[in-house]
């Protein structure tokens, strides 16, 4: 699938990740990219719990841009389903 | 050489001498003979009526020759709100003065401008109980000559009786002094209650200046630091910014976490034995561990007990516990806001002590040593209830060190207070990353998800137990928050010894390495 | 078995993952994970996925979870019941129920969705809010509804604002209904809970409406602030007296049980069946093994 809108999920509180997905164009592939307040501790974690996500929901072509604030892998899992479930149009949520 | 903790610590590091490794909490003084070198105090001389008042502090710090390498010393009274050191540092530099030790009793936020004194090597070494903020990074990533010495409050006295710490020159502040040098915390428009720490620099210190905004009519009552020390008074407008020294009254946290945590910490010391009258008791200024005051303080009422003293940092929660008649007396070391002064100059009770009396294992019995509970933070814990209070997440000193070693060695109960986790980050580990306090001198680890009894303890394990309250093994709570946080990755080191962590005895308890990457 | 203790029930926002990370840590009877007023509109989407993900994962421990749902004449119902039902929180709570037919309706969802998901032997409660004064009408008719519902609730800032009332610290525009609903969960043997109290810096006053709930039949109350947990556990908590008290009359109970006695005196007053319950209920409340007492005995 493809995400058709831009979307977010997610909060700026401590313990949450914030998701932006930003939609491509197809076959450019998925582009994810990652700040955290433990980045130097968990980044291979959280990059993994979020592709983890996009193949189980196969999305193929994303940009998909990260800010946690020390979120849990499922709340990580919750905010990019949210997120990738808005950009494409098929739960309602803030852009 | 391996101390008795497994750290590898170098024997010799230039600049600082030879290192003793850490033997256990009492080894060194119960077996060793009380130890070195003994400093004598420095020989002075005045002749009757001359003034010891300086114009400016410039002034002041001229007259007592500064030189190349020497020794200059702080005490951390004033906190955040500091602007005597920087000040020192600043004229010193400007007098060309290279090559300088700095031994302040701790460092805050308000010595971040102390960055490219370092960088510019001239200070090249540093003596402190705690490092923060921006110093505490490039520290951490090598910028200072030799590595910075961490000691506790009591080491700290210790060190300037076997001449560690050797003081050329103590600029103290005071919120209040006479022409000849007698001061106090206790009253002026920039107070700050207890001024103890600062009694071991006036006492040994070769100059003494003491600097005031406040210079009161002779003699200035109370008279914390005695005249017959002091080299030279100076007047300056301001000693700090007053609203960072201390202000107002401390307030219990909101924060639901902590209060769960202390809740569970107050039922442990009621449960622990040593609940009843006559108890003597010590709490950290924040977070959690404040707030098992105010547990504790309800369940004191509740079952009608009077305790003994308190000591240690006191902040406006203990004086009303004090004038509830909840405690007969506070010794206080260190104040924490602005409502605690006017109960050291007022009350009888409430009784200003020195670091000496605090927490000095080498002399013939500090008040820790009377303390039955004490409730302290921790940044990290292992499995072997070692306690980190100095580096932080990517092994950066962010912390400080103060009376934690010297409590824990001394109360009948240590108990630690922290969460499990903060923010993803896993608290119990399988080694802290840098050991302040030994696991043998501590007791309990409460955290929200359970209370860790130290095995050298099971008459409290089984207490708690009986009494309901959740005990749980540190490794089954290490893998339980594991598996909610993930592993984190481990930590990027250098080679570079950048710090010690001196015990209060005096030996080498760990040692501190350069990071590469700061989060 | 001793009957699960609901002094107090925590409300925690469904979309707030660092309270309900921690929400098995609080020391309250029961978590109610809230999908409904405590989400902002556009952000339910995000609760209700972020809730599904923490129910599968959060140890809760010894705590109950109820999830407190949208009403099935919103949107957000029936997707809340899709991905909630199939995980089996101990409880869920249905918001502004007013008649039968509501219940109803939720009811043959929930069954369906189960048995979409082969629960052949579901054992989640559910929980009936009485929020307006239709509800608290019929709230006889719909506390004998459904065999699953186990609790009834009365939500007091919704029902005041459906009677166009002001809601009071003293509480008299909504006594009625309170009065009312634990009647008709006492005729079922449901367990009766108290709406909230809304002023968290006001423990006094939190105290005194704690007191006053208990005295006419409620089990508990629901809670916004996990600061609020203590005062409520106070309350409901025997007095060392009253357990003193109850220990004698239930071991007095049984020796004479096994004597063959029904009715007794102890100090001169007369012991009958109610007494002994209400002995029991305390004893339980106080965490005492009623087997111990037994063997104590005998």
């Amino acid at each position: 699938m493809t995400p058709k809108f831009k979307a977010q999920a997610g909060t700026f509180e401590s313990s949450d990740i914030m998701i932006l997905i930003e939609p491509v164009q197809p076959d450019t592939g998925r582009q994810v990219d990652i700040s955290s307040t433990v980045i130097l501790q968990f980044e291979a974690d959280i990059t993994k719990t979020i592709i983890q996500v996009l193949d189980e929901l196969e999305i193929k072509d994303v940009h998909l841009i990260a800010k946690d604030k020390g979120a849990l892998n499922q709340t990580i899992r919750a905010r990019v389903e949210t997120a990738i479930k808005r950009s494409l149009g098929i739960q309602k949520g803030t852009l | 050489m391996k101390n008795a903790i497994g750290v590898e610590i170098p024997e010799y590091i230039e600049g600082l001498g030879k290192l003793e490794p850490f033997q256990g909490v009492w080894k060194s003084i119960i077996e060793d003979e009380v130890p070195v070198t003994n400093i004598s105090r420095t020989l002075k001389a005045k002749k009757p009526h001359t003034s010891k008042l300086c114009d400016t502090l410039e002034d002041a710090i001229k007259k007592c020759n500064p030189f190349d390498g020497m020794t200059v010393t702080f005490h951390h009274h004033l906190r955040g709100g500091d602007h005597v050191l920087m000040a020192t540092i600043k004229i010193l530099d400007q007098l060309g003065i290279k090559d300088i030790t700095l031994a302040s009793s701790s460092l805050t936020s308000a010595h971040d401008g102390l960055v490219p004194y370092v960088e510019k090597g001239m200070i090249t070494k540093i003596f402190t109980s705690g490092i923060r903020g921006q110093l505490g990074e490039i520290i951490s990533k090598g910028k200072l000559k030799y590595p910075a010495i961490i000691h506790s409050h009591g080491g700290r006295v210790r060190d300037f009786l076997t001449g560690r710490i050797k003081p050329d020159l103590s600029v103290l502040a005071a919120a209040a002094a006479d022409e000849e040098g007698n001061a106090t915390g206790a009253h002026g428009p920039s107070a700050f209650g207890s001024m103890g720490y600062a009694d071991i620099d006036a006492r040994y210190s070769k100059n003494v200046i003491i600097v005031t905004d406040n210079l009161v009519e002779y003699p200035c009552v109370p008279c914390t630091i005695r005249q017959h020390f002091i080299d030279f008074v100076v007047k300056v407008d301001s000693i700090g910014d007053a609203t960072k020294i201390a202000s107002g009254t401390t307030r219990i946290t909101k924060s639901p976490m902590d209060l769960r945590i202390a809740k569970i910490a107050a039922s442990v010391i009621e449960h622990s034995g040593l609940f009843k009258n006559g108890m003597s008791f010590q709490v950290g200024a924040g977070g959690a561990s404040l707030a098992v005051a105010k547990f504790l303080r309800e369940d004191m009422k509740r079952k009608d007990i009077k305790g003994s003293f308190m000591i240690g940092g006191v902040t406006s929660y203990g004086v009303d516990m004090l004038n509830e008649g909840l405690f007969h007396s506070i010794f206080d070391v260190q104040s924490f806001d602005a409502a605690v002064s006017t109960s050291v100059l007022n009350n009888p009770n409430h009784i200003e002590i020195t670091g000496d009396q605090y927490a000095n294992a080498n002399n013939c019995g500090s008040m820790t040593n009377k303390l039955d509970v004490v409730v302290l933070g921790a940044l990290e814990v292992d499995v072997d209830f070692n306690v980190n209070v100095i580096t932080g997440a990517s092994g950066e000193i962010r912390g400080a060190s103060g009376g934690h070693s010297d409590t824990a060695s001394g109360a009948s109960l240590t108990v630690i207070v922290c969460p499990s986790f903060r923010g993803r980050l896993p608290i119990v580990q399988d080694r802290v990353h840098t050991v302040v306090t030994p696991g043998e001198s501590v007791d309990a680890i409460v955290t929200e998800r359970g209370v860790c009894v130290n095995p050298s303890k099971p008459n409290l394990a089984a207490a708690l137990k009986k009494a309901g309250v959740k005990v749980v093994d540190i490794r089954d709570l290490k893998k339980e928050v594991e598996e909610m946080t993930g592993l984190p990755a481990e930590k990027k080191l250098g080679d570079k010894i950048v710090a010690l962590v001196e015990y209060r005895d005096g030996t080498i308890i760990d040692v501190i390495y350069n990071v590469e990457n700061l989060s | 078995m001793a009957k699960k203790k609901r002094r107090s029930m925590l409300y925690i926002p469904g979309n707030n993952p660092a309270m309900i990370q921690q929400a098995g840590v609080y020391g309250c009877d029961a978590v109610l994970l809230d999908l409904e007023d405590a989400v902002a509109l556009n952000q339910k989407d995000a609760a209700r996925i972020l809730v599904r993900n923490m129910l599968q994962t959060v140890n809760f421990y010894d705590t109950e979870v109820c999830v407190r749902v949208n009403n099935m004449h919103t949107p957000f119902g029936l997707s809340d019941l899709e991905e909630i039902v199939p995980l089996q929180p101990d409880n869920i709570r249905f918001p502004k129920t007013e008649t039968v037919e509501d219940v109803k309706e939720f009811m043959k969802e929930v069954r369906r969705i189960e048995s979409e998901h082969d629960i052949e032997e579901p054992s989640m409660t559910i929980h009936v809010m009485i929020e307006t004064a239709k509800g608290v009408a019929n709230v006889y008719d719909i506390a004998a509804a459904d065999p699953r519902i186990d609790a009834i609730t009365i939500g007091g800032q919704d029902l005041t604002a459906d009677m166009g009332i002001i809601k009071t610290p003293d509480g008299v525009g909504i006594d009625y209904a309170r009065k009312r609903i634990v009647m008709a969960g006492k005729a079922y043997n449901l367990d009766v809970l108290d709406t909230v109290f809304a002023d968290v810096n006001d423990e006094e006053g939190l105290r005194e409406e704690t007191e006053y709930i208990k005295k006419i039949g409620f089990a508990g109350k629901a809670l916004i602030n996990p600061r609020q947990v203590d005062v409520v556990h106070e309350v409901f908590n025997p007095t060392e007296n009253e357990v003193r008290k109850s220990y004698r009359v239930y071991s007095e109970y049984i020796k004479n049980k096994k004597a063959g006695i029904g009715v007794f005196a102890i100090d001169g007053k007369m012991v009958d069946a109610p007494v002994v319950q209400r002995a029991i209920t305390v004893l339980e409340y106080a965490n005492i093994d009623l087997k111990e007492i037994e063997k104590s005995v005998g």
